[in-house]
């Protein structure tokens, strides 16, 4: 397929926790580039930093060294560029986590909703978007239910609904497709490509789900801290 | 989306009944200021009734109130005729333990001159005293009905008519009786009895003597001249009705009042731990929901807005349950319970100041909180 903009751009990004004799290095040295449309994989064995480049490239985790830029706007450069990472987050980046992190107190529509409503949008128009969302991933039906009443693969459903609901152009997803079963995987992945491509977004996930490797354009590897390309 | 209402109504059972338990504990705090009110107000009635101007003691006394006073009954002439004095009334006042339909009445007996100073000034039922011997009229407090007699000392009493609020500063309900009267009752009182009034400090037994003689001033007199001309008698005072108000407050009602005002203070202190503790609770319950707002991109706002409309709500809910419950409970106090609106409404304030000092506390917690605490499952 045709690759649109640069979306992600990260170069030498190195991420250690603590100092001495407790230092981890989780990354060292990282290149990364993500272009609208792709759907790229991020994969390695446990404790490889796959998390931590996620939450890096999800503006959560500051990198120790090295430049970060989103959508073409540079956000990391030793520093944090922008103050504001939170309406960066809000605008640019969906996140979906592993445990689906849905606020427990609002229904699955709701939980979609408030990110529109985050965003400034109008509450009726926020409601139908997060409906309309809902009726695509096929929990629709569910949508006046809290999430304890929702199963672990509706939840997840749901928490991509919230995830995309903005139409952030970097979609970011922590093992997304652990709760569902095989079947659903795939048909959640594609949905997600689907979406990622009406909305010249692009998506990184994490998986070990073996079953859906074919659903991605580019599989990457990280092997302690570093990128050790297939 | 109003986050704190919907999360309110998530979990509406507890939250209501953290407010109705909050809402309890402000019933306590409002009946204790009723109380300290009830207190003060009853405590002054006693001094308020005659509506008197300069009140004529022994010298050297706070009296008739704070301490025992007993001037000759004949003062009140001499009073009558000084400058700018309109009317002037001898009274004398003494407690009397008297037997009622089968249980002892601890009465507060006021003795006065018809038709002077030192009466009550709304008869509420039945009639004043008239010239007669041996009627009364009773507070309602008292239990007593027109038509019913009461035996005090060695005579059988009339009661003609009742008043309300009428008691001394210790609760005890007032009977008014003609000073003629309540002078003979003072000396028929037994040898024992004297005693134990004179032990309680009530009333020194001297015969053909009166506690106070009450003066009321003509428009316009000086309050100075009259108070200044008493003082030139050796063994009189004379004290202001602001200046007996004061002492009875001061000296009479002061230890009762320093101790419930103490207790209040521990009372709003404890209510003060307690709120702060409940919304501290909330919020540290909901910090990975916090972390997850944050992650979505909620800015601040948001998330302090949600601690303290909780907050707000939570203390509005308490104060109102608090006021409901006092306002319905109120009159089945022994002692009368007395809220002002300017209470309820310092109380209000009060609950706010803490609501909002202590979601500031949450509220600190809640922006340290770092949002990848989210993602941990
Ligand atoms: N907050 C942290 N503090 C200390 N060490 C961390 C922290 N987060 C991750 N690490 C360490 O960094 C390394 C990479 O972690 P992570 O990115 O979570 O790996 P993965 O997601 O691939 O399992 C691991 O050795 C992990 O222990
Ligand atoms: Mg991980």
């Amino acid at each position: 397929m045709a690759l649109g903009d640069i979306l992600i751009e990260v170069s030498n990004v190195a991420k250690h926790f603590g100092e001495g004799e407790t230092r981890v290095d989780a990354l060292r040295a990282v290149d990364l580039t993500v272009r609208a449309g792709e759907v790229i994989a991020l994969l390695g064995p446990s404790g490889s930093g796959k998390t931590t480049l996620l939450n890096i490239i999800g503006c959560i985790l500051a990198p120790s060294a090295g430049r970060v830029v989103l959508d073409g706007e540079p956000v990391f450069d030793g520093r944090w560029l922008r103050r504001d990472l939170r309406r960066l987050r809000l605008d640019k980046i969906g996140f979906i986590f592993q445990a689906h992190n849905l606020l427990p107190f609002l229904t699955a529509e709701e939980n979609v909703a408030v990110v529109l409503d985050l965003a400034g949008l109008h509450a009726e128009e926020g409601r139908v978007r997060a409906r309309e969302l809902l009726d695509y991933l096929e929990v629709g039906h569910r949508a006046k239910v809290k999430p304890a009443l929702l199963s672990g693969g509706e939840a997840q459903r749901v928490a991509i609904a919230r995830a995309l609901a903005n139409r952030p152009r970097i979609i970011l997803a922590d093992e997304p497709t652990a709760a569902l079963d095989g079947a659903r995987a795939g048909l959640v992945m594609d949905l997600m490509r689907k979406l990622a491509v009406e909305q010249e977004a692009c998506i990184v996930t994490v998986t070990h789900d073996e079953k859906i490797f074919d659903r991605f354009d580019r599989l990457i590897h990280l092997r302690d801290g570093r990128l050790a390309d297939a | 989306m109003n986050l704190a209402l919907k999360d309110i109504r998530h979990g509406l059972f507890r939250f209501v009944l953290t407010c109705f338990g909050l809402g309890l504990l402000m019933t306590v705090v409002l009946a204790m200021i009723g109380i300290y009110n009830g207190l003060v107000s009853d405590a002054l009635a006693v001094v308020k009734a005659p509506a008197a101007d300069v009140w004529v003691v022994e010298a050297g006394t706070k009296g008739p109130f704070a301490e025992a006073s007993s001037i000759p009954a004949d003062t009140r002439d001499a009073v009558a005729r000084m400058p700018g004095v309109a009317e002037a009334g001898a009274v004398n006042y003494q407690n009397v333990e008297a037997p009622h339909a089968g249980r002892t009445l601890r009465l507060y007996v006021v003795g006065y001159e018809p038709g002077r100073p030192g009466g009550p000034q709304r008869i509420a039922e039945g009639r004043g005293i008239g010239a007669g011997h041996f009627e009364l009229v009773a507070d309602r407090k008292t239990g007593l009905l027109p038509g019913e007699t009461i035996r005090l000392g060695r005579n059988r009493f009339a009661v003609v008519g009742l008043v309300d609020g009428a008691m001394n500063s210790g609760g005890d309900p007032a009977v008014y009786v003609t000073l003629a009267d309540a002078m003979a009752l003072q000396t028929e009182l037994d040898p024992a009895a004297q005693r134990v009034q004179a032990a309680r400090g009530a009333v020194s037994v001297k015969s053909a003597s009166v506690a106070a003689v009450i003066a009321r001033m003509a428009p316009g007199a000086d309050v100075d001249l009259l108070t200044a001309t008493v003082r030139q008698w050796k063994h009189l005072a004379a004290l202001t009705q602001v200046e007996q108000e004061e002492l009875l407050l001061v000296s009479v009602v002061d230890k009762a009042r320093r101790q419930i005002g103490l207790f209040l203070g521990i009372l709003l202190s404890v209510s003060a731990v307690v709120i702060a503790l409940i919304i501290y609770t909330m919020t540290m319950e909901k910090l990975k929901q916090i972390a997850t707002l944050k992650l979505i991109g909620a800015p601040d706002r948001t998330i302090v807005a949600l601690i303290v409309q909780q907050a707000l709500i939570l203390g509005a809910s308490g104060w109102a349950i608090g006021l409901m419950l006092i306002l319905s409970v109120k009159d089945y106090f022994p002692r009368r319970v007395v809220l002002e609106p300017f209470n309820v409404m310092v109380l209000a304030g009060i609950i706010a100041a803490v609501c909002l000092l202590s979601s500031a506390l949450g509220v600190r917690a809640a922006m340290k909180v770092d949002p990848a605490t989210a993602l941990g499952s």
